[in-house]
């Protein structure tokens, strides 16, 4: 099997073979041989040439994965080239409209920069409350805010659309 | 002692109260929201009885439903916990007046301390060293105006009525005075219902450090040690620990000698906390007095053996302190790291949401506060303190590494924590060294976090990893909304797995 694997950002190619108690792999150009051992739900032992790695996987709210191996944390997605959806998603964002979503549920509080006006990229769009903090949400990008969809007093969800900037 | 006492709050704090009580043989009645009935609190009470919607002014702020819980329950005393009433002294006043007692001070010393400018005028008296400021709120901008050329620049505008770092404004120049005092009113009148505001010298760089005191209401008061809580972000703590790293035995005395007379000058009872603010050469300047239990307690607990919450009760319920100043002695080093529902890589925005990964740190020297567990979810109506991770051991390097070793055991999935910002505290030289200050966190923050070479040496690791689960679990890694994504996720295995990550779960709680 061959996947596509993002670590932070950058992009690896990982060829697993799975063998008869071990599995080969191939990240990018080393091959090592590992033994990997599911020891609790979301939890995999590695071992690598006799060196043990405990690793945790979980989900952000907003479905991304991440792979915690002692206290560091990798954001991390992977892909299987042969699945044309993965390829297509590959090309989606960059250009376009962008939207700005809320990271967390809460209460819009205030609107900062109404439909119509401009915005510099990282300039404070909407503050959104939660757990007794304000939170000032910022613009992905520089551009004009096209369309401001909640309001003042409006409760949002973790990954609601809040804003689209174009 | 009491038979029955009620819990006023929510989260780990009610917990570490209950279990006390049990400890002790007091039952505990629990009180809960709309949104906390599957909370640990709820869970570990003897009783627990609903007080209404999330919002806290219609429930844990709300003194009359409380009061009728305590009543209804059959509650003979109330202890407030930290935050919500625990500061109100209307409340320990209405305590007070249905005959229900109120573990904490009596309503005039929390009176008396509540507000800044009286406290100071009183402290004043009790010859407390203060930081150079106006002993009443400001009449005029001429005569802030005054008072700054007085003592000189920066100096520090705050709201009388203010606390948690909320209504106070920096001045750096007599150029930015006025807009300076005219939004601190408005704030402080919008936030406090109180414009009131006065003018402090402020110290550059200072550490914040605290002493612990407990007067039983036999007219005796001692002093448990200092807390160095300089750790802070936006005037929040984050870490603290005890002993400072800059007291030595001389300067513990006199802070807590004078902790004792701000105390004493108050007619103070049961457990309190005098702030001081301390300047690298070592003065320290009176700030305010907590009168209640802080969260930061434990590092207390460890170094000096006390129980604190144990003590509240005793004195609450009439009891002589069971020991004399030269009884207490400081021995090793403990360190609380607060675990909070925020990401850090994310401008520490709030992470309320389901925890569907909980695995919780043991072994030598580490005490865990917890209020959460594993298929809670945490709510967005309250603040994001879920936890307290205490390291303690005989030397303050050791209690370092200790923490940290816990740090990478504890795992929290589902939502964001700040767990991984420990690390980078703990490994900082500057805090190794001790060399502290309020502005610390702030310019550690501003550091842009260096990849060394064991996180270079990992990527691969977590790439492998990564395609493994991948394989080993194919399913779309989409969550449009978080609870139908977990379900989704645990939908791919099999039933008997679900029913042991129960028992795991269950296994885990009964063991704490």
């Amino acid at each position: 099997m061959i996947y596509e694997v993002s670590i932070n950002g950058t992009p690896h190619r990982v060829e697993l073979l799975k063998g008869d108690k071990t599995w080969t792999c191939r990240v990018d150009e080393s091959e090592m041989e590992i033994d990997a051992a599911f020891t609790a739900r979301d939890v995999l032992s590695i071992l690598i040439g006799g060196k043990a790695f405990e690793i945790k996987r979980e989900y952000s709210l907003n479905g991304e994965l991440h792979v915690v191996i002692g206290s560091e944390r990798f954001s991390s997605e992977v892909r299987d080239p042969r699945s044309l959806k993965a390829r297509r998603a590959a090309y989606a964002g960059a250009e376009g409209p962008a939207k700005l979503t809320s990271p967390m549920p809460g209460k819009v509080v205030r609107i900062l920069a109404p439909e119509k006006s401009e915005v510099e990229a990282g300039q404070g769009v909407i503050v959104v409350e939660a757990m007794k903090m304000q939170n000032e949400l910022k613009s992905p990008k520089k551009g004009v805010v096209q369309k401001i969809t909640v309001a003042e007093g409006t409760a949002v969800n973790s990954g609601d659309t809040l804003a689209i900037i174009e | 002692m009491f038979k029955r006492i009620l819990i006023a709050n929510r989260g780990e704090i009610a917990v570490r109260i209950i279990r006390a009580c049990r400890e002790m043989g007091v039952e505990s009645v629990a009180v809960y929201s709309d949104v906390d009935r599957g909370s640990l609190h709820v869970r570990k009470a003897d009783y627990a009885y609903h007080i209404g919607p999330a919002q806290a002014s219609e429930s844990y702020l709300n003194m009359e439903k409380i009061l009728d819980v305590a009543r209804r329950s059959g509650a003979e005393a109330i202890h407030p916990g930290y935050g919500f009433l625990s500061e109100n002294a209307r409340f320990a006043h209405a305590c007070e007046e249905a005959g229900i007692k109120f573990i904490g001070p009596k309503a005039s010393s929390m009176e008396m301390m509540g507000s800044k400018t009286r406290a100071r005028q009183n402290m004043k008296k009790a010859g407390v060293p203060f930081v150079p400021g106006t002993e009443k709120g400001l009449e005029s901008f001429e005569q802030a105006e005054r008072f700054a050329g007085q003592v000189g620049y920066p100096i520090m505008l705050k709201a009388a009525a203010g606390g948690g770092g909320k209504g106070m404004r920096l001045v750096r120049s007599a150029a930015d005075l006025k807009s300076a005092l005219e939004a601190t009113q408005s704030e402080a009148q919008r936030a406090f219902g109180d414009n009131e505001v006065y003018i402090e010298k402020y110290i550059e760089n200072p550490r914040h450090i605290e002493m612990q005191i407990l007067a039983d209401e036999h007219g005796n008061t001692v002093y448990l040690g200092e807390r160095e809580c300089s750790v802070q972000r936006r005037h929040q703590k984050v870490l603290e620990e005890s002993p400072s790293p800059i007291v030595d035995p001389d300067m513990r005395r006199r802070m807590g000698e004078i902790a004792v007379r701000v105390a004493q000058a108050a007619g103070y009872t049961n457990a309190g906390t005098v702030e001081f603010l301390a300047d690298q050469n070592k003065n320290f300047y009176f700030l305010e007095m907590n009168t209640r239990l802080q969260v930061e307690h434990p590092v207390t607990e460890l170094v000096t053996g006390l129980d604190l919450v144990h003590l509240q009760l005793r004195i609450a319920a009439g009891e002589p302190l069971p020991f004399r100043q030269q009884d207490i002695t400081i021995r090793g080093h403990a360190i609380e790291c607060r675990i909070y529902a925020e990401d850090p890589d994310n401008n520490f925005f709030p992470s309320p949401g389901k925890i569907t990964r909980l695995i919780s740190p043991s072994g030598p020297g580490i005490r865990r506060d917890s209020g959460m567990y594993e298929g809670w979810v945490v709510p967005l109506d309250y603040d994001p303190l879920l936890a307290k991770l205490i390291g303690f051991a005989e030397t303050r390097e050791q209690a370092i590494n200790r923490l940290r070793r816990a740090l990478v055991e504890y795992f929290v999935g589902g939502i964001k924590t700040n767990i991984p910002l420990f690390r980078r505290i703990l490994l900082d030289p500057d805090f190794q060294a001790g060399r502290l200050d309020t502005g610390f966190l702030e310019r550690l923050l501003q550091k842009d976090p260096v990849a060394d070479d064991r996180t270079r040496e990992r990527i691969p690791i977590a790439a492998i990893a990564a395609a493994i689960f991948a394989a080993a679990d194919p399913k779309p890694v989409l969550a449009p909304a978080a609870g139908a994504a977990t379900n989704s996720r645990d939908g791919g295995r099999p039933a008997t797995d679900q029913a042991s990550d129960w028992k795991r779960t269950a296994r885990a709680e009964a063991l704490r």
